[in-house]
């Protein structure tokens, strides 16, 4: 026993250290990942018997409309979040400079990263009601009459990325600030001596160095798009006549939601949702993946 | 210091004499989703049920509203009590198929309920069984503002087609003729229920709800052609606001009708409206000659298959059935007895108004997400928001119910 570990302690020994998380992760990710996989193909309203009906969710998912109102807006979510990359790099850019009250500053425009996402919410649901609202009342003042964002099916999605983005940009933001702190000194000085100025500077010398926070940056904001769900929730809870929904609020709801229980319908919208995340995610692990082998 | 010790000396007390207590008496859990009013007169009933009981000990666990109905569905297989709130009508369809409450039929036969409790016995019935005992409803109807009634200079209608032609007056006066808040869905499910009970009658009703007819029947497309003719005068951004929103606008005098349950009236009494001004009044008759049917959602006491304590559990029933403690409870919160010996007081204009509309109802239904399966009435719900939106998709939205239809009711 005691020569076996000798000869093997080292391999052996991160496994060990590493037993508990993965113990974990394949207790709560791994196993209810194939769970539901396996659900999906199940009637069951999570109380009675469970019936086999083999791909029948699935073909009922090809075939209804709500799914794709929930995915096509999942992808405006997707292109319009991309927008915190740039917005977060420009209020990084501006903010990295040494005033007086700096910090003060910094906090500030952090600040609605650290407010929890109902909150956010709420903040907006108010800004956009109709009658008292801020932007109602801003939107009525300058076009005559007032347009209740959120109960308007052309626009609500886009009301809701908009509060979305409010603390995605400021999490962006925080990525380059430390970014930007490392950015090496000798070679913007360098660069400035050779006559390098303004965007030229910010493109060939600047952003290559921000590569890891770009990537960071590209990654949550990514997945931040996909997980789309409190906002949803809180502002129009899929509304007006589920034209707000999302792919994850579309499987709370046909699963969990009061006049949902159809467990297996919501697994196989939950499957579809976790092959486009894998999609993604595979993309990243792989370029990781090479940046490391390249190194 | 001194406080703490005094207050750890009391909580063990307090203990000690919970358990000594129930050393020596059976326990009866009860899990309920009360809002405060109605938890207050429950615990009042309760303690008349262990004053007439000693030996039983009633343990509340009282839930949030909205929390307890997914809670429900957990505690029923895990951790089932002796009783549990729920509601009438198809809402308890899904658990009585899935054998999740008790067969109650001999309480209802052993306390003459089948008659004291004939208004709500049919919604109570599944395969001609009861599965709980109703202690509470309320009526639907139409609250109008008396003031905004005056300042458009109308009177209060007695037909479909006066109520109509009043509406062009209010939007004249730039009164929204109908309010309703829609971003929760529910509230314009009761204005499409009536529209349909006094269109097509109780039994198509039903029949609609219950998956027995087309959703693209022109039938239903007469329903929404009623609709149709009081959505210009409709509240215009309904999605966006709560019901309790739309209730202010009523209060304002902002809007003139408002198809709601009984309970927004302490809403409007809040916000400043009193037995002067705000009247009641059952909703207009639209195809003549139609037997008027009401909507009367009730809320029930089932026993979970899983209780313990089935004896007692059975005679706790019979106690909230009885005409006694309905009129208590009932006085208390605001609501109507299902128990027809029970007596309502007498100087709440709105439900001596909903006691006699009730009563003299042809037939009582539930409510849409009640008498449809949840999933229809999500679906169906979602489609009169859109109707109210975009009139011009109802055709495309009767399509799509009607799918929903075929897949729900196979």
């Amino acid at each position: 026993m005691s020569a076996f570990w000798k000869a093997n302690q080292r391999r052996l020994a991160p496994w060990l250290f590493m037993a508990p998380g993965l113990a974990m992760f394949l207790l709560y990710v791994i196993i209810p990942i194939f769970q539901s996989i396996w659900v999906s193909f199940y009637d069951w309203d999570g109380l009675g018997d469970a019936r086999w009906i083999g791909t029948a969710n699935y073909v009922e998912l090809i075939d209804d409309d709500a799914f794709y109102i929930s995915l096509k807006n999942n992808v405006i979510w997707l292109v319009l979040y991309m927008l915190a990359v740039p917005a977060g790099l420009m209020i990084a850019i501006f903010l990295n400079q040494t005033i007086s009250g700096m910090r003060l500053y910094k906090s500030l425009f952090f600040f609605p990263f650290v407010i929890s996402q109902v909150v956010v919410g709420l903040m907006f649901s108010w800004f956009y009601a109709p009658n008292f609202g801020l932007f109602y009342n801003l939107l009525e003042w300058v076009t005559g009459s007032g347009t209740a964002i959120l109960a308007d099916d052309r626009y609500v999605t886009y009301g809701i990325i908009a509060a979305g983005l409010w603390p995605q940009i400021a999490y962006v933001m925080i990525l380059y600030l430390t970014g930007l702190n490392n950015v090496a000194p000798d070679q913007v000085e360098a660069a400035r001596l050779d006559g390098a100025k303004g965007w030229q500077m910010l493109w060939y010398v600047i952003l290559p160095q921000l590569r890891p926070a770009t990537f960071i940056a590209v990654v949550v904001t990514v997945i931040g798009a996909l997980r789309s769900f409190d906002l949803v929730s809180i502002m129009t809870n899929g509304g007006p006549f589920g034209s707000s929904r999302v792919l994850s609020f579309y499987m709370y709801e046909q699963a969990l939601s009061e006049y949902g229980y159809r467990m297996g319908y919501g697994a196989a919208i939950a499957v579809v949702l976790f092959a486009i995340m894998m999609l993604f995610i595979s993309g990243f692990i792989w370029k990781m993946w090479r940046d490391e082998t390249e190194r | 210091m001194v406080h703490l010790a005094r207050g750890a000396l009391a909580l063990t007390a307090a203990l000690l004499m919970t358990t000594a207590a129930s050393a020596q008496q059976r326990v009866l859990k009860y899990n309920a989703d009360y809002d405060p009013i109605p938890l207050a007169a429950m615990e009042a009933l309760i303690a008349d049920f262990e004053a007439a009981n000693p030996d039983i000990d009633v343990q509340l666990n009282n839930f949030d509203h909205e929390g307890y109905k997914t809670a429900i569905r957990n505690f029923l297989t895990a951790d089932a009590p002796d009783l549990a709130n729920w509601y009438a009508g198809n809402r308890m369809a899904p658990f009585v198929a899935a054998g999740q409450f008790v067969d109650v039929s001999d309480v209802w036969e052993s306390e003459g309920l089948n008659e004291a409790l004939s208004s709500a016995r049919a919604s109570m019935t599944i395969d001609g069984k009861q599965w709980g005992v109703p202690y509470t409803y309320y009526q639907w109807g139409i609250y109008y503002n008396k003031d905004a009634y005056a300042a458009a200079g109308v009177e209060v209608p007695t037909t479909w087609a006066e109520f109509v032609s009043n509406c062009e007056k209010f939007t004249a006066a730039g009164i929204d003729c109908v309010t309703t808040g829609s971003k929760a869905l529910w509230p314009i499910a009761g204005i499409f229920d009536y529209l349909s009970l006094r269109t097509n009658g109780y039994e198509w009703h039903m029949d609609l709800t219950a998956g027995k007819i087309d959703w693209t029947d022109q039938k239903v497309k007469d329903v929404f052609a009623e609709w149709a003719k009081i959505l210009p005068h409709t509240t215009k951004n309904h999605a966006a606001i709560d019901w309790q929103d739309a209730a202010a606008l009523l209060v304002q005098g902002k809007a003139a009708n408002y198809v709601m349950g009984n309970f927004a009236v302490g809403t409007f009494k809040e916000g400043g409206m009193t037995n002067d001004n705000l009247g009641f009044m059952v909703f207009p008759e639209i195809t003549p000659g139609i037997p008027r049917a009401e909507e009367a959602p009730t809320d029930t006491i089932h026993i979970p298959s899983g209780a313990k304590n089935i004896e007692d559990a059975k005679k706790f029933l019979a106690y909230v059935a009885s005409a006694e403690a309905q009129t208590k409870w009932n006085t208390a919160v605001g609501q109507l007895p299902t128990n027809k010996n029970s007596s309502v007081p007498a100087d709440d204009p709105f439900l001596a108004a909903g006691f006699e509309a009730l009563s003299s109802a042809y037939a009582l239904a539930q409510f849409f997400d009640r008498d449809a399966p949840a999933e229809m009435a999500k679906v169906g719900m979602e489609g009169f928001q859109e109707f109210m939106v975009k009139p011009e998709n109802l055709d495309a939205i009767l399509d799509r119910l009607e799918k929903a239809r075929a897949r729900i009711y196979k």
